[in-house]
């Protein structure tokens, strides 16, 4: 392993993957359905600052908004308008609830981007609920709207008659594919940003154990973590951004399953 | 440096692996998740999202009425500018009547006082024609008496008897010639 | 010995599922570069196409991510 060698050989330490460790905020105990964990206390941070921009933010509820107020109409705005122009103006009753994805995982991804921090949308578990519970509210809005004629979302009409088993087969794997992908885009950007980084980060210190090489390789660690951060905030948003555009053209196939 | 090398190199040995395939922590996440969720989408769906709609309403409102009130104003600033353009032109209309008007008097004083000084222009010349008519005349009857006289004088010198008559005669003859 | 070689196999096989993110580089940069020339074309219709700009990007991308992730679990997984 090459991270092996290197700890043996020069004592670079790399463990890109221990940011991403559920641990006890208190005491050392196992990890249980309840105990309080650090991803308690950054999802709890993210409440928070969500209530402090869209509660605390507008509790002026002034004609000419101020700065924090402006940035909560801002995302107001923008996700108004993302729903109702993707997934049509019937589908403006789940805008609260794509509000509130957006909400927490935009927050989760900045928050997480704090040196120390724990990103909560780096895992698995957490992606993979929010792309469930989508595609679960996709599907069932989809049958309690059209019933049976839902299916026809993987009935291509518009095909050739041979082709068209061929092409529901593939209609079919493709939308259960979509939480998979769904999750795992979310999880893969947020993690391989933060183990970059942190490999990067691990190289920064080699200045301290070989002054020759650490002259060449440490300034270059440093502005390559600068320059992948600020991809990482940039990612941070997209992500977010995708992530809910997606849930809203699911949900467009929902209200309105004809091809 | 080196101490801590060793600690980490402990720690990561304790936990192996990705922790995000690390099942034992599934149950947990996911119900912070939960958590977090209801309580941002409750947040959010109660006092957040009504607030936020109602101020950009009441601001949507706040700039509807500004517009109208501006239109208002602008309608009733054309208004005043007609008015004045109106009131421009009336004062210009009567300032042109009353040019014309006096114009006009003047012209028929003008033309009155012409008139009058035509008329004694020519009474005196009629008077001053006749005078020297009745001048002319005077001068003819003078000139005809001397020439008589004369004639006479000079009849009666050579000798002859001079026939007033006929001299009278001669005289008128020669006076026309 | 033998965990060795799976050991070495496994490295191997991260090395390679890179390779994968290339792939995603290359659809990633198409999918941008199409996108430009189309709104340098008619850049009145661009606004209203950021999302769908957005939306292909994400596809192409969730590739890469892909073999990142095959990647990282032979390395720290298996």
């Amino acid at each position: 392993m090459a991270t092996e060698a290197h700890s043996d050989e020069g004592g670079l330490v790399f463990h890109p993957m221990d940011q991403f460790i559920v641990k006890p905020l208190f005491g050392d105990g196992p990890v249980g359905m309840f105990t309080i964990t650090n991803v308690t206390l950054w999802m709890a941070l993210s409440v928070i600052a969500i209530i402090a921009l869209m509660v605390m933010g507008t509790s002026g509820r002034s004609t000419i908004p101020g700065r924090v107020q402006s940035i909560g109409e801002l995302a107001y705005g923008f996700i108004y308008k993302m729903v109702e122009d993707v997934a049509g103006k019937d589908a403006v009753g789940f805008f609260p609830y794509i509000m509130t994805l957006f909400m927490f995982i935009v927050f989760a991804n900045f928050l997480g981007l704090l040196p120390a921090a724990f990103t909560t949308t780096s895992h698995i578990a957490v992606t993979a609920v929010l792309a469930l519970l989508v595609f679960v509210t996709v599907t069932v809005v989809g049958f309690v709207k059209h019933g049976m004629g839902f299916l026809g979302l993987f009935w291509v009409s518009s095909a050739p008659l041979p082709l068209r088993p061929v092409l529901a087969l593939i209609e079919v794997i493709s939308y259960f594919v979509r939480p998979v992908s769904h999750s795992i885009r979310l999880m893969g950007n947020m993690m391989a940003g933060h183990a970059v980084m942190k490999v990067f980060a691990a190289f920064a210190p080699m200045i301290l154990l070989s002054t020759g090489l650490g002259l060449l390789v440490t300034p270059l660690s440093v502005i390559a973590i600068a320059a992948i951060y600020g991809l990482e905030i940039l990612v941070a948003f997209i992500q977010a951004y995708v992530f809910t555009i997606l849930t809203c053209v699911y949900l467009k196939d929902a209200l309105h399953p004809a091809h | 440096m080196a101490s801590e090398t060793h600690n980490a190199a402990d720690a990561a040995a304790s936990a192996p692996g990705m922790p995000q395939l690390d099942f034992s922590t599934f149950g947990n996440q996911i119900f912070w998740l939960m958590v977090t969720l209801v309580v941002i989408y409750f947040v959010l769906s109660r006092i957040a999202l009504p607030r936020i709609a109602a101020v950009l309403a009441e601001r949507q409102g706040t700039i509807t009425n500004d517009l109208a009130a501006a239109e208002d104003l602008k309608v009733k600033a054309t208004e005043a500018e007609e008015a004045y353009n109106k009131a421009l032109a009336d004062a210009r209309a009567e300032a042109q009547t009353i040019i014309a008007q006096a114009k006009a008097e003047i012209q028929a004083d003008l033309d009155d006082a012409t008139a009058k000084a035509d008329a004694e222009i020519a009474a005196k010349l009629v008077e001053s024609e006749k005078k020297i008519a009745e001048i002319r005349e005077g001068a003819m009857q003078s000139v005809k008496d001397v020439a008589k006289d004369t004639a006479k004088e000079i009849v009666a010198a050579m000798g002859g008897k001079a026939d007033a008559r006929t001299v009278t005669a001669a005289v008128n003859a020669r006076m026309k010639g | 010995m033998e965990g060795d070689i799976v050991q070495m196999g496994a490295y191997i096989g991260a090395g390679l599922a890179c390779m994968g993110m290339g792939g995603s580089a290359i659809g990633v940069g198409n999918v941008a570069g199409n996108f430009l020339s189309g709104a340098l074309r008619n850049p009145s219709a661009a606004a209203g196409q950021t999302a769908t700009l957005f939306i292909g990007i994400a596809f192409a991308e969730a590739l890469g991510i892909f073999s990142f992730l095959v990647a990282l679990l032979l390395m720290f997984a298996v």
